[in-house]
This record gives C-alpha cells, structure tokens and sequence, in this order.
C-alpha cells in the first residue's frame, strides 16, 4: 500500500498582522481582517526563498525517517516562486539533502497546487515501482503587489511529503484530479507580481475545481462528508475553504484542525500540504482524511488519506523536536509593514 | 413623423464569465426581432452603444463587427458616450428615422466587462472624466461622494436615505428574472457594506456587469409598439471641478425640460421611470433634477416608499432594480432602459408591473453629468 512514510514542515517565523498592513494603505482594518478571515501572515526572512523553505521542510520531514536518503528515487518540488526561471530548485535541494545523483528531479509549477500534484505523480512512480521512497515538496514565498488584494493573504511556508510503500503512517486510499483553462491567476514570465480577476477567483474557478475534484472522490470512493473525521481544502483565503466545507456536507469539527490560513495566510503550494501535516500532528490510528488542494489556471487534486498505527512514531519525534506545525504557528516574531517591505525585497 | 419602438429585449445581466459578446449581441438582437415580428432583412441601419470594447476588448471598428455577427449587411455605427452610449444610440437612431434616411432599425447597446481585471476595469471607466481628475487619481464613486456630501451638507440629506435607494432597487430586481442581483437588501446591510469613498459604501454602489439590451424602431406604428414622444441630449463640462452646482446635474435638467416641452407633458404626468442610479446619490439627484420632486425633498420621499413598486401612489421609479439592482454594463444600461418601460407601458412587466403605466421616463447619463439623455415614451 502507498503512502506517507513521514512528513515535515516548515513556517518562517515573521508574521504580519493583517490589520498592519490595512492601516498601511487606510483601509478599514476591522473590516479587512473580517472579509478575508485571517488575522496574520507569514513572512519570509530576508535571506529566505523557496529553495530554502523547502530545505527546511525536507530536514525537518528526515527527522522521523530512519532510512538512508539516497533510497530516495524522486524529488519533486512544486512552487510558484522558484528562485530562478531556469535552473531547478529540486536539484538545489537535493544536493543539499545528500540525495547523491542516481534520483529524478524536477520542479513543478501550477499555482497553490503545484505540491499536492507532485505528490500524487510519486505516488504513482512508487506504485509502478520505478522508485522506493519520493519525496514531494510544496514551498512558496508567495508574492502581492503593493496594496493589491493579494498583499493581504500571500505568506511563505513550506512542507515535505515522503511516499513509500513501507512503513506507511497515511495510506492514501484514492486520488484523483480536476482540471480545466480558467485563467483565473496568472503572471508572465520577467513579471514581478501575479495578476488575478478579482471575483473571477470564486466561483468559476476556485469553487468549481474544488468541488469537482471532491464529487469525483466521492463518486470514487463511494463515500460522503460524514464518512470522513477531517477534511482540509485549499486556503486562499479564510472564506473559501468553510464555504466549500459547508457546500460538500462537512462540519465545523471536522474542517477546523486544518484552518491555518487564520495565522499564516495563504502559503501557496504549501498550503494544502501544511494543513495536511497539521492533522496528521493530531490523528490518532484509523482516521480518515479528505483533502482537495486548488492551484489557479487551474485545477484541484483530490486525495483520500488513512492513518496508520505508524504515525504515532513521527508524531512523538515530532512533538519532541518542536516540528509540528502548532509549534511553528506559536514561534512568531511580530514585524511591522515598513520591515515586511524590506524582508520581501519591495524596499 | 412619429418613432415608434416594435421591438425591444435585453440579456440576462450579470456576471457571464462563460457568454461572449457576440453571444450577447445575437441573444439580445434576434430576440427583439422576434419582439418586433419582422425579419433581419428590413433592419436598414445597426446603432451600437457601446463605451469599453476599445480599452478592455481591444476591438473597435464595432459597428461592422456586429452588422457582421449579426447577420446584418446595413450601415453601422458605434455610438460612443461613457455610461451614456446606450442612450445617446437610441438618440442617433431616432434622428436617423426623423430625417427620413431610414424606415427601420435597430439599437444594440453591449458591455462586456467581467473578463477583464477591476483595477482595468476602473481605469477605463475613468477615461469618462476630465484630465485633471484622472491626474488627481480620482475615480467615479469618489467623484460621485463628493456630490453626496454636498447634497448631505446642503440639504441634510443621510446615508441611511441614500441606503434606501439600494434597498428600493434590490426589491424591484428581485422580481426581474434578467436582473443581476435577486437579493433583498437591508438599510443595515448598506451601512454595514465596505467604505467604497465615504460617505459611499461598497452597496450604494452599482456593479461592473455584462449585458446587452436591443430595440427595434421605426415609423410604423404595429401591434404593441411604443412611442417614443421625445429625445434629447444634453452635455455638460467633463470635470466637477467647472460646474456652477454639485447638488444638480445642470445636463439633466436642460435634457428634461426640452424633453418635457416636445412631448408636451409635464414631470407629474410619467408614471414610470428608469433612471441612471450609478449611485444611490445619482437616483436622489435624478428625482430632483427631473422633476419628480422638489430640490432637497428626493430622499425622504424614497426612504419612505413613494417611488417604490407597491408604496409609491405616484411615480414608480427604476422597477427593472436600475443599475443598482439589475446591473451596469455600461453601454447597455440605457438601451435596457428603453426596454423595462417598453415592458411596462405594454402591460407585460410581470411582477414588477406598475399599475396604469402610460408615460415612461429613460434617464441616462455619462460620466458624472457631463452627458445627460431623456427619453420619454408613450403608449
């Protein structure tokens, strides 16, 4: 059975409030922080980038693996602020892990849901057996323009999925994808800063990806939201991801261990995967996992998940090493705008 | 020599992220040749009233881009006018029929702006103001807030008044199936809406739609036809800044009166009215600068009904939810006009009618009062 051996993760620890950067532009900070339903965001250090964060999120992924990383026959890394238009992340990454030379590697890109679909490639390269172990990683520092909508909610944060078929602490039971054209988020090569079209973003895209991909997965599993203990979608932003919860039958309970879209924001292509390691923090044995990420442009993969008696194992190293992701929520350092101007390189 | 409408429809209005233009123009087109029971080849001109297609699609030359969607190889023009192309169409398209050059045509008034990023969107629409401000940075809800505030200052007038015109406008919509909001809306709901430009909120503003409406016009008086008894346009400087009043649009009220006077009625004659509610403030202008009530009494009387389908014991005004309610793809905004009180004055306005229509009033204005036209109709 294929599955998550082990699992890390990664949130730099600048946070701005969103309130502060309302206030930057005169805006209505109450009524700011109320619309979107975030109140913070991460913040990349200075010296810190995509290829960072996902170092970070893959050491932190080794420290429950007792394996020998050169096993690892594949590493993608999905991003939508690779440091470099041409010249690969995953392989900056690798060399870092001390992957040594005989693994595949490949960086994606597809918006916030550029990781997930490295996840569900491996799954299948470890299911064909063309590799033992694969290792998907989702990071971002994500980019708004100044005083754009997406200034408010576009945060850094990374996490590392490991796929093997031994030792499996979630089996991933099913999996599926949904896909269409629908430009709904975009920016050109040499662009700083990415478009969007505004309300374009909701109900064309976002929602109609998201629920596709779910209604496949239940047609799939033949299951329904009451079959599932969590749920976790993609968190562009705090209201998206409890309406579509609401829309496809699941409750309150079973949404909320997810929502770190309230304290980080939105991590991009890490999103959906933090939240992911967010709940497996928490899972006991025997639970199941629905989870739909979205990337713009756009499409939304679907995956149903199983924990195992095995997670226990990372959990507790995880809890000892400080690496879950409450612990990355909690280790915060407040930054005021004019300084998360110059950590993100606009000063 | 009388002008008469034969035939009039408009699209569904809203967001139609998956409806093209020419879809549009064929849908609204064809359904008002039907309307009108004639066929595509006695249509002798096209008038298109259209303001963006040029900023934000890229395309002009749009009068021979839908004569060819259409199906129509006549003589067609674009008729440019901000937010008052639709009107200032139906206008060339009446003097076309007055001077005897035409016998039948037809009036297409189109706006597609969804497609297109909001902050595109706003800068186009800017391109309706005066160069100096466009430089300043201002757009049409602050330029229009600062008439609400000279209309609060003057005439004590409240934002929970001006709140009322959304709340009037979201219940005539309600029962408009081709409007684009069908939800009721609180005075609460309006003051608790998002600061657009104070003391203008995100809900007494109307939004960016796409649409199009179309009317057939000619000399011939058939079967449920309309008159249309007056036209007329009037302009004004482009910029507030020149403007001897900021509590009237001068443009209005020299449109209505030479209206008023052609079709040899007076303002407490209209039964209905479609008006240019870009902003709540605009309607509250609109019902003073027509005619409909004296300088600073508009607001009260909305905020207690009087204009309002089911309350009103008068003027029903913007029963299709105006621009407010129905939705404001600019350059079809005052053709659809034309056609809510076709629909009206026919009888055939549904569970929006109002009761003994019998002379309907079109006002459409560009910019923020630099073009204003009246149409006035007649069963």
């Amino acid at each position: 059975m294929i599955g998550i051996v082990s699992y890390g993760s990664y949130i730099p620890r600048c946070r701005i409030p969103i309130a502060d950067i309302a206030r930057a532009w005169k805006k209505d900070a109450k009524e700011v922080v109320h619309s979107l339903g975030l109140t913070d965001k991460s913040v990349p250090a200075f010296d810190e980038d995509a290829a960072t964060i996902a170092i970070e999120s893959a050491l932190s992924c080794f420290a429950p693996f007792h394996g020998d990383p050169t096993d690892i026959d594949v590493l993608f890394v999905g991003s939508e602020s690779h440091p470099y238009a041409v010249n690969p992340t995953s392989t900056i990454v690798g060399e870092l892990l001390g992957l040594g030379n005989a693994y595949l590697a490949a960086d994606l890109e597809f918006a916030c849901k550029a990781g997930t679909a490295a996840m569900q490639a491996i799954a299948g390269l470890v299911a064909a057996g063309h590799a033992k172990y694969g290792l998907a990683i989702g990071a971002d520092t994500a980019q708004g323009k100044p005083h754009d909508f997406l200034e408010y909610t576009a945060a850094a944060g990374g996490a590392a999925f490991l796929l093997g078929s031994d030792h499996v602490a979630a089996r991933l039971l099913a999996d599926t994808s949904y896909s269409s054209d629908t430009p709904d988020f975009w920016r050109r090569d040499g662009m700083r800063y990415p478009s969007h079209a505004g309300r374009f973003t909701g109900e064309p895209a976002y929602y109609s990806h998201v629920m596709g991909a779910a209604s496949r997965l239940f047609e799939m599993t033949g299951t329904t939201a009451a079959d599932y203990d969590y749920c976790i979608f993609h968190m562009p932003n705090g209201k998206f991801p409890r309406e579509v919860a609401k829309r496809l039958g699941f409750s309150r309970e079973q949404l909320e261990p997810s929502l770190l879209v309230d304290h980080i924001g939105n991590a991009y292509s890490a999103t959906t995967m933090l939240a992911l390691s967010a709940v497996l923090d928490i899972a006991r044995a025997g639970q199941k996992i629905f989870m739909v990420s979205y990337g713009s442009g756009a499409g939304s993969d679907a995956f149903v998940w199983e924990t195992t008696s095995e997670l226990n194992k990372i959990q507790q190293v995880r809890e000892k090493k400080t690496l879950r992701v409450s612990d990355a929520i909690s280790k915060k350092t407040y930054v005021d705008y004019i300084q998360f101007l110059k950590l993100t390189h606009k000063l | 020599m009388k002008i008469f409408v034969n035939g009039a429809a408009t699209t569904q209005f809203g967001e139609l992220w998956g409806v093209s233009p020419r879809s549009l123009a064929r849908g609204s087109v064809s359904s008002a040749l039907k309307d009108a029971r004639i066929e595509s080849a006695q249509v002798e001109a096209l008038f298109v009233g259209n303001m963006l297609s040029g900023m934000l699609g890229g395309q002009e030359h749009l009068g021979a881009f839908f004569a060819e969607e259409l199906g129509l190889p006549v003589p067609a023009f674009k008729v440019e006018g901000a937010c008052a192309s639709g009107g200032l169409a139906l206008h060339n398209a009446v003097n076309s029929l007055l001077s005897g050059q035409y016998a039948t045509v037809v009036v297409l008034g189109i706006e597609k702006m969804t497609d297109h990023k909001p902050e595109d969107v706003a800068t186009a629409l800017m391109g309706a103001g005066s160069e100096e401000e466009r430089n300043a940075g201002a757009t049409f809800p602050g330029l229009y807030a600062i008439l609400a505030r000279m209309h609060m200052n003057e005439f004590g007038t409240t934002e929970e008044q001006l709140a009322a015109v959304a709340v009037k406008n979201h219940y005539h919509a309600s029962l408009n199936p081709n409007a684009q909001f069908h939800n009721l809306l609180t005075v609460e709901q309006v003051m608790r809406s998002s600061r657009v430009a104070d003391p203008l909120k995100l809900l007494d503003c109307s939004p960016i739609s796409d649409g199009a409406a179309a009317v057939v016009l000619s000399t011939k008086n058939i079967k449920g036809s309309v008159e249309v008894a007056a036209s007329v346009v009037a302009t004004d400087t482009l910029g507030l800044a020149q403007r001897a009043h900021l509590t009237q649009l001068t443009a209005t009220q020299r449109a209505a009166e030479k209206a008023y006077r052609i079709a040899g009625l007076t303002a407490g004659q209209v039964s209905v009215a479609e008006v240019h509610d870009c902003f709540t403030v605009a309607e509250v202008l609109a019902m003073e600068d027509l005619g409909f009530f004296p300088r600073g009494k508009a607001a009260a009387a909305i905020e207690k009904g009087e204009t309002r389908l089911g309350t009103s014991a008068g003027i029903v005004v913007n029963p299709s939810g105006g621009l407010k309610g129905c939705g404001h793809p600019v350059g079809a905004t005052g053709v659809k006009q034309v056609v809510e009180l076709v629909d009206q004055l026919r009888g055939s306005a549904g569970k929006r009618q109002v009761e003994n229509a019998t002379i309907g009033l079109a006002h459409n204005v560009g910019g923020s009062g630099a073009t204003a036209v009246v149409h006035i109709l007649k069963k």
